[in-house]
């Protein structure tokens, strides 16, 4: 018997398919974590990033503590957190959010700092405001580098969100944590593929939304550097 | 905090390091070498790059715990559950980095070197993959210390690392053992990545002396536009 045949047995069942531990609450439990980090984190480190990019200075300093922020073990600030603070949606959401913020923040920094200086010179020479620079030509040249920010965030975090069963989560982990705790392979094997599923289809819509805000002005560069 | 823990300790600290070091740096070192070869092929037949890419990406948009539940059935619960894995991780962030390194060196250099008499091969291992060291560290730097972070979730299908501490220190309620698993983790990532750094200098003399290359968040997607 290989995973798959675990997996599938699993799958078929119906009564994986409702109530309160079924699989599609799991996955709206699971997205719903996902979401809600991404978006805060996004709130903190959009704004954050735009600011030092255009302004062009601490980047170095953002970089590299980003590169030391990727050390954080996720599975331990998970545990600290349950163990400091008892279980609470801050419990998971502070280190969801956290994880989050570098991967955004370094990314829009890099892709506003990076916009090329003749594109922000010929804008200011056309009378544009700080502002107007901002919004109207670094933001759309950056948002290739943006969105890839994003989506790298949103690996981490539903990464993440699936350790986060371990300290009590709902989602689809508890399909891991829980199954390796009572000896099931069988559920062990089909949560683990329900959450492939769910972590390339998070991709595929990463994909498509780059398909969407990319202005097409820089489609055809996005094409011709893959 | 009970400081008086990490001496009682000792040697219960030491071996789980050591674990943890080995999964952390034994995954890169083996994505390392598929992913030379794998750069040099995507970068002489340049069609293959972007279905490289895509599956790449693919791999390493998914959670490392559902990876190593999913070779449980094949290779057990030994450390090659966790080492698979996070090789393929390092393989998603090291392709990509030879690729940009190799893609990066200067035309006229290659030119120079093809004018000097230097055969395809000579011209790659001698001035090319040099050239690319710099971008392929920088790749290093990122799949270690992704690996040895990650390598405590190895913890919860009981492959000892680091992560020891993190379990053990929840079922105590014991928070002292969790700041140990987290400080140790992180000065491990540390000293792995100030090695790198220094390997570079030495494999890079010509680059002394000059501002170190700070490079974003090396993940398997398309360059940047506009970036670099």
């Amino acid at each position: 018997m290989g995973f798959l045949t675990f997996a599938v047995d699993w799958l078929k069942s119906p009564q994986q398919w409702s109530g309160p531990d079924g699989i599609p609450i799991r996955v709206l439990q699971h997205l719903e974590y996902t979401v809600l980090s991404l978006l805060i984190a996004a709130a903190i480190a959009l704004p954050i990033g735009m600011l030092i990019g255009h302004v062009n200075r601490g980047g170095f300093a953002a970089i590299n503590t980003a590169n030391v922020w990727r050390a954080i073990p996720t599975l331990g600030l998970l545990i600290l957190m349950v163990v400091l603070l008892g279980f609470s949606p801050l419990t998971w959401l502070i280190p969801l959010v956290v994880l989050a913020i570098p991967a955004i923040l370094v990314n829009t920094y890099e892709g506003i700092a990076g916009v090329d200086p003749d594109l922000k010179d010929a804008a200011r020479g056309m009378g544009m405001t700080q502002w107007q620079v901002l919004w109207r030509v670094e933001v759309p040249v950056a948002v290739p580098l943006i969105m890839l920010g994003l989506r790298t965030a949103a690996i981490f975090v539903v990464a993440t969100a699936t350790i986060a069963a371990e300290i009590g989560l709902g989602g689809l982990g508890r399909y891991i944590i829980d199954g390796l705790a009572a000896n099931n392979y069988g559920e062990v094997a089909g949560g683990a593929a329900v959450i492939v599923v769910l972590a390339l289809a998070v991709q595929v819509i990463f994909v498509g939304l780059r398909r969407l805000v990319v202005p097409a002005g820089l489609r055809e560069q996005v094409r011709a550097s893959r | 905090m009970v400081w008086s823990w990490i001496p009682q300790n000792w040697t219960l600290i030491w071996q789980y390091t050591l674990d943890n070091a080995l999964l952390g740096l034994v995954p890169p070192l083996i994505g390392l070498i598929i992913a030379v070869p794998a750069g040099i092929a995507c970068v002489a037949r340049r069609w293959l790059y972007a279905p490289v890419l895509s599956l790449t990406s693919a791999i390493y948009a998914l959670p490392s715990l559902a990876l190593f539940v999913v070779l449980i059935d094949y290779t057990g619960l030994g450390n090659l559950t966790v080492i698979i894995p996070l090789s393929l991780f390092s393989l998603c962030i090291l392709i990509p980095a030879v690729v940009d390194g190799l893609r990066g060196v200067d035309d006229s250099v290659r030119q120079a070197a093809t004018a000097m008499g230097f055969t395809q091969l000579r011209r790659l291992v001698q001035v090319e993959l040099p050239l690319a060291v710099p971008v392929i560290i920088a790749g290093m730097r990122v799949a270690v210390v992704s690996s040895i972070s990650l390598a405590s979730v190895g913890q919860l299908i009981g492959v000892s690392s680091l992560g020891y501490f993190f379990i053990d220190g929840l079922q105590r309620s014991f928070p002292t053992e969790i700041y140990v698993g987290i400080a140790l983790t992180i000065a491990l990532a540390l000293i792995c990545d100030l090695i790198l750094v220094s390997v570079r200098v030495v494999l890079t003399p010509w680059t002394r002396g000059r501002r170190a290359q700070a490079r974003p968040f090396v993940v398997p997607v398309p360059p940047p536009v506009g970036a670099r």
